[in-house]
């Protein structure tokens, strides 16, 4: 006989399992074994800090020694690292073991409490509350609350003030390099000229500007002042006549800063002519005056007007026309 | 009494006359954790924090937080007499001088990354299971700013030695920053004392990564865990397991042993690692110039993904009225993030809001049981994947043979294409799993052994399910779709109709489920 409900009942809780003793819990000799496995593992990790206290004192800095699949290792390092890790790793397992084949293993049950205050709770807030505030008045006392209100609008001025030291403003330094006209481009390393003569078709050269103390140049220069250098046939070309002019037979400078992100563009595909960014993989075809082809730069490279001067060495006609490195909201970059 | 009772309550008493403790220490004592694997995911957040502390302040006491220029002298000979900050030099004699220098070097990196690895798996942990419904969502919120900490303090940390990489990496930062409209230069040279990469930037992260930002972890951490131990751990649905209650070991002594040997098994292992693996071996890559660079340079992985959605990103820049803003750098780097971040710490809300349950949670969901949830869920990892996966593309395109064009295109489809499909994808098994625990507890669990009938007929035997098991699988509640009438009784419309149109709509898709086997349907079947 089928009992007719309207309600959707949910299945009962059959209440926990029967409970299940463990080996240690009935058996002397299995808790004899167990107590005598926390044992062992308490003596591991003393074993671990011996060799930790070894290896500190006894074993040289300087001695390698060959692990199967690992290859030479620093044994000090090792020995110090596995003394390390026994002494801490057993500790763990020996607490852990004992906890679960020796320590009483009952649940206990706890009971929850709803969160919410009680009323009466509630009210008598309220009531502190409300009386508290009505002690300050603020309504009444207008005078005091316009001047309270006056100085807390000048008190928050100073925190913000007392950190304008942190820096310099920005001024002019996102649009200058050392690149002057006359400039001559030095070899990154070596800072030595370089005369356009001795540069093959093919050849690619780091630069940087030569200034007065080329051995002690800023971070903050060499952020902005590398130039690649890149000689190509005349003919390989695809430049408008303004940017044609800026090269020099065949040799055409560009900033190595990406106009991305600011990483230097340092990979260069000799058979496509591309420069490569490792940052974002950011790609530019120097054949098209460092237009980007690929990746989210989305301006090209700089290009630096060269010529040559009177000696045949290769030197800056003038500054870049435009703020090296990453764009940032004061750049006029049309 | 013995000797060892009696010192004992002579220290208690001393104790106890001046600030009265005995009850709470008692009520504390008796507390109770309920037990089960994933909650230790919180745990190894918990001490992988402290295993940074204390490897931290060994490596202090030896590193130079000074962008001073010094010339190497010490043991490591391919970097003799190259020039090179303090903090870079400084890490190298910890590296190489200092006795079990390396060792702490390498402890402190492989705990960062499991710190944030546990804090994923934490998180994905208390979303999937619900826990973070009320009263929970003030912790989900304190999570997500210590998810966000993380984040930065490892950023921090990694920079810390000014080696090529890492200085790489803050050259990124500065560029965001940068990219900000209005005051981008303004923060950076402020932040940067100057051009970049400026003199006093590693020193002030230094302050930021060993006194501040650790500060606020210990406060917020704190408040992180009383909370839990105020408002009570949640526990899994099951026999004798009630939204009113909660079942498990006491602190004294069980939990103690096995929480704090816990401690002891996340420390040794950490240890393990630094032993055995190489993490971070700075001298290989050179001090920083912001002229030079490695091919192949990623951030750490936690931050890879930015790295991802940042290399997807399409060139886009406006140039206006002698402006630039570039989209290209706000979009995957501060927009995307930002939007993620806001959604992730406002998701309680946005739960309780289609469902209109406002009650109290204390029993965990099993993630089938909550399809639209876990759906979402999965669509959230899959556009993190994407983008982690993408922030290797280099990587990729070198070990792989492919071309890296084609696998920034693809990461492009992908990451518009493949979240949505995950998450019908995900949507669909968690309702199959659904029918699943449904035919479970009607016939059985299938055993494999075949029995030949009299008929000739060959049937599979079923073995019905335990009692404890059919109860764990038709515990859970069954949401049902809010229902917003267009006006009341009295014929007052109800405002804001677009919104509730939504709200109705996301909760019937969120209400979507197969019907549990009743106590009915039970019976039934019993009487076959």
């Amino acid at each position: 006989m089928r009992t007719v409900s309207n309600e959707i009942e949910s299945i009962k809780d059959p209440g926990p399992a029967p409970h299940v003793l463990r080996a240690a819990d009935v058996n002397p000799r299995s808790e004899k074994r167990a107590e005598q496995q926390v044992a062992i593992l308490f003596a591991l990790s003393g074993v671990g800090s011996l060799l930790l206290i070894y290896s500190y004192v006894f074993v040289a800095k300087d001695v390698f020694i060959f692990i199967p699949v690992m290859g030479n290792q620093n044994a000090q390092q090792l020995g110090l690292g596995i003394g390390m890790a026994m002494s801490l790793f057993f500790v763990g397992m020996a607490a852990i073991h004992w906890a679960k084949t020796l320590m009483p293993e009952t649940e206990v049950i706890n009971y929850r409490h709803e969160f919410r205050s009680s009323d009466e709770d509630r009210e008598d807030l309220i009531k502190t509350v409300k009386e508290g505030v009505a002690g300050v008045q603020l309504g009444r006392r207008k005078l005091i609350k316009r001047a309270m209100a006056a100085s807390m609008g000048l008190f928050a001025l100073p925190p913000v003030l007392l950190l304008r030291d942190l820096g310099p403003l920005p001024k002019k330094q996102l649009e200058t390099t050392n690149w002057k006209s006359g400039t001559r481009l030095v070899t990154d390393p070596g800072n030595r000229p370089i005369l356009a003569s001795d540069l093959e078709v093919g050849a690619v050269v780091q630069t940087l500007p030569a200034v007065a103390d080329s051995e002690h140049r800023p971070l903050s220069d060499i952020a902005k002042d590398p130039v690649l250098l890149i000689r190509l046939r005349p003919e390989e070309f695809n430049l408008t006549s303004e940017k044609l002019a800026m090269t020099h037979e065949g040799i055409i400078a560009f900033s190595k800063i990406c106009s991305h992100m600011g990483c230097a563009v340092a990979l260069y595909e000799q058979t496509t002519k591309h420069l490569l960014c490792p940052c974002h993989q950011s790609t530019f075809d120097v054949t098209r005056g460092a237009k980007v082809i690929f990746g989210p730069a989305a301006r090209p490279l700089p290009q630096l007007d060269i010529t040559v001067d009177a000696q045949g060495y290769l030197i800056a006609r003038a500054p870049f026309s435009e703020s090296v490195g990453p764009s940032y909201w004061e750049r006029n970059s049309q | 009494m013995t000797t060892a009772e009696k010192r004992v309550g002579a220290v208690a008493n001393f104790v106890d006359e001046r600030i009265g403790a005995a009850g709470w220490v008692k009520k504390s004592l008796n507390k109770v954790f309920p037990d089960h694997w994933s909650f230790m995911l919180g745990e190894v957040c918990m001490y992988s924090f402290v295993i940074l502390l204390l490897s931290g302040t060994f490596l202090t006491l030896w590193f130079d937080p000074s962008q001073r220029e010094v010339i190497y002298q010490g043991v490591y000979e391919p970097l003799k007499g190259l020039k090179m900050s303090a903090a870079y030099a400084s890490t190298l004699d910890i590296s190489f001088e200092v006795r079990g220098g390396l060792l702490m070097r390498q402890i402190h990196h492989w705990s960062a990354n499991i710190f944030m690895a546990a804090i994923v798996a934490h998180l994905l942990r208390v979303f999937f299971t619900g826990a973070f419904r009320k009263p929970r969502e003030f912790n989900w919120i304190l999570g997500i700013i210590l998810v966000t900490l993380g984040l930065v303090e490892g950023l921090f940390g990694y920079s810390l030695p000014d080696d090529l990489l890492s200085g790489t990496g803050l050259r990124i930062t500065s560029a965001i920053i940068q990219a900000i409209p209005l005051v981008g230069t303004y923060i950076s040279f402020f932040l940067f004392g100057g051009a970049f990469p400026g003199v006093a930037f590693i020193p002030r992260i230094f302050t930021l990564h060993v006194l501040l930002i650790p500060g606020i972890f210990l406060a917020v951490i704190t408040i992180h865990v009383m909370l839990v131990w105020y408002q009570k751990h949640t526990q899994f649905p099951g026999p004798g397991k009630t939204e009113n209650n909660v079942v498990g070991h006491p602190i004294l002594p069980v939990y103690m042993a096995k929480a704090g040997g816990f401690f002891f098994i996340v420390f040794g292992v950490t240890a393990f690692l630094a032993a055995v693996a190489s993490i971070n071996p700075i001298w290989l890559y050179g001090p920083y110039t912001p002229g030079q660079i490695s091919a192949g340079s990623q951030p750490d992985w936690y931050m890879g993904w930015l790295d991802g959605l940042v290399r997807m990103a399409p060139p886009w820049e406006t140039h206006a009225l002698g402006h630039t803003i570039s989209w290209n750098i706000l979009i995957p780097a501060l927009i995307v993030p930002g939007i993620l971040f806001t959604g992730m710490a406002l998701y309680p809300f946005i739960e309780s809001w289609i469902t209109g349950d406002k009650r109290e949670h204390h029993l965990l969901d099993r993630p089938r049981n909550v399809p639209n949830r876990t759906a979402l869920g999965v669509m959230s990892i899959t556009f993190v994947m994407i983008s982690l996966i993408n922030g290797g593309n280099d990587i990729l395109a070198t070990a792989f043979h492919l071309s890296i064009n084609q696998i920034m295109w693809s990461s492009r489809i992908a990451i518009f294409v493949l979240p949505p499909i995950a998450f019908v994808i995900t949507k669909r098994i968690c309702l199959s799993l659904q029918r699943a625990d449904r035919e479970l507890v009607l016939h059985g669990r299938e055993t494999g052994r075949l029995v030949r009938m009299p008929s000739g007929e060959f049937v599979e035997v079923h073995e019905p399910i335990s009692e404890q098991k059919r109860f764990i699988l038709t515990s859970h509640e069954q949401p049902t779709p809010l229902v917003l009438e267009d006006s009341d009784s009295r014929g007052v419309k109800r405002p804001g109709k677009l919104k509730n149109k939504l709200r109705v709509r996301l909760s019937k898709a969120h209400a979507v489920a197969i019907p549990k086997v009743s106590a009915q349907e039970l019976k039934e079947i019993e009487h076959h």
